[in-house]
């Protein structure tokens, strides 16, 4: 335990990196993934008009903004296998986190579809479009480039949410953290060791948004 | 191209649309109080009417934009729907796809190009071969002057050259009957007249359309027959410079006042 603690920062930097690119990362990605195609179908039946069906996703939509995501982490995980569902650390965790996301970006998309014109379905019946053929090809394009800036910030809310997934045992990029840090006993520096890598994946993602932004607004006036 | 490829028999006075009795209502307000009319082929019908008359809702429930509550449209004795009976989704189509529509506000797809806003209906929709399509697409771009302009993006055109391009893409679906909701009433004054030339002149070329305007100057000049509408009712109709100059109905008059007379 004589080791300087820039040494300790040098070394503990490969976990913690080994946490994000094996567990952070892709835990996001496809919770984020699955999440927005959720997301798409509930925003979908949110704007049906049929009353039962838009109900069920006004339901949903209320639960999940309504219920905190460590308890969500926790029924899944802690909660099922008492009544005989037991599912391993990872599913568990992308099953929480979709469902969150899907339940945030579903209102984003609703929005989203709602700030197209109605001329634009118009046009889009008047050339002999059916409906879901509008919603591909007119409608969530241009949905899609007011939705890049809320739902940048759903992903990134995710990212650090992630974390959360360290009280349900997968391994990634804060509980490293936590491992080194329990080890060495040094908490102040490896907790702000794992707050600037958090911060350098999202650094990455802002500019990842602007760059989209920039490519979706090409045909918009400026 | 010209409607004649499409329609066959252009010269012949033979009904191409056939409305009788059509009805719509918007909750307890009923918008059209059933309304006939016929418009034969390569004949150019103009409906004026003050907003809220039910004009624009005739061309919207001929584009099937709105299910009318009963009535029977009847295109070319091939399309006929009966509104009261519910019409299933098919027959809708079947007889959307006989129309196209120009819009007030142009409604052109801001997130493609002009040439992809044109191929849209023919390549994706009625998938028409590409090539076929857009040379066609070009030659009609091209003869409303536009054909520099196939890559641009509709924010980089005037709204006189959007609703050219809204022209040139109703057209290009190869209908059988145009259908224009005010299309010069959203633009700049000086900007209308290169609009309602191109108009008049698919018109001369032997183009079906029912038009819904207020330019009365315009509609005087293309129109073969001109109706008014007024509380969802074809109040009178007849040749251009008849309804015009020597309105039969009082409505019709005190309308054609207010219009030529605003203060």
């Amino acid at each position: 335990m004589n080791q300087s603690p820039w040494d300790l920062l040098l070394s503990s930097l490969w976990p913690l990196l080994r946490g994000a690119i094996q567990g952070t990362i892709p835990l996001a990605l496809s919770s984020f993934a699955l999440g927005l195609a959720l997301a798409l179908g509930i925003a979908l039946m949110r704007l049906s008009k049929r009353k039962l069906v838009s109900g069920i996703a006004r339901v949903y939509i209320s639960i999940v903004r309504g219920t905190p995501l460590l308890v969500q982490l926790f029924v899944i995980f802690y909660g099922l296998p008492s009544i005989g569902v037991l599912i391993d650390p990872w599913p568990s965790a992308i099953v929480a986190f979709s469902v969150n996301v899907g339940g945030y970006a579903a209102e984003v998309i609703r929005a989203a579809i709602l700030s197209v014109p109605q001329g634009q379905w118009e046009a889009a019946f008047m050339i002999g479009m059916s409906h879901r053929r509008a919603l591909s090809r007119i409608i969530l394009p241009q949905a899609a480039r007011v939705s890049v800036p809320p739902l940048s910030n759903t992903f990134i809310s995710l990212v650090k949410d992630t974390s959360l997934a360290s009280l349900i045992l997968v391994t990634e990029l804060f509980r490293e953290a936590q491992q080194v840090a329990a080890f060495s006993q040094e908490f102040m520096l490896l907790y702000l060791e794992a707050a600037l890598v958090y911060w350098v994946i999202c650094l990455v993602l802002s500019t990842g948004q602007s760059l989209l932004e920039k490519r979706l607004d090409r045909y918009v006036a400026r | 191209m010209s409607p004649a490829d499409v329609s066959g028999n252009a010269g012949a006075a033979s009904a191409l649309l056939t409305v009788r009795g059509l009805k719509k209502s918007f909750g307890t307000n009923q918008v059209l109080n059933s309304i006939d009319l016929t418009v034969d082929r390569g004949r150019v019908l103009v409906l004026i009417g003050s907003s809220g008359s039910g004009k624009t809702t005739i061309l919207r429930c001929l584009n099937g934009l709105e299910q009318a509550d009963g009535g029977t449209v009847d295109v070319a004795g091939e399309v006929q729907l009966d509104f009261a009976t519910s019409p299933s989704n098919k027959e809708r189509a079947a007889l959307r796809d006989r129309s196209a529509m120009v819009f007030q506000h142009y409604n052109l797809f801001p997130h493609m190009t002009v040439l992809e806003n044109v191929l849209e209906g023919p390549v994706i929709v009625q998938r028409r071969s590409r090539t076929e399509a857009t040379d066609e697409a070009l030659a009609l771009l091209d003869r409303v002057g536009l054909s520099d302009k196939k890559d641009a993006y509709p924010f980089e055109l005037s709204g006189g050259q959007q609703q050219r391009v809204g022209i040139v893409r109703a057209l290009a679906l190869r209908p059988q009957l145009l259908l224009f909701d005010e299309p010069t009433s959203s633009l700049d004054p000086e900007l209308v007249g290169d609009v309602l030339r191109l108009i008049t002149e698919l018109a001369q070329e032997g183009w079906s359309m029912v038009i819904v305007t207020h330019e009365l100057e315009f509609a005087r000049e293309v129109a073969h027959e001109i109706a008014f509408v007024d509380g969802g009712r074809i109040v009178e109709r007849g040749h251009p410079s008849q309804l015009l100059r020597d309105p039969q109905q009082e409505r019709t008059r005190q309308f054609l006042h207010r219009l030529l007379f605003p203060f």
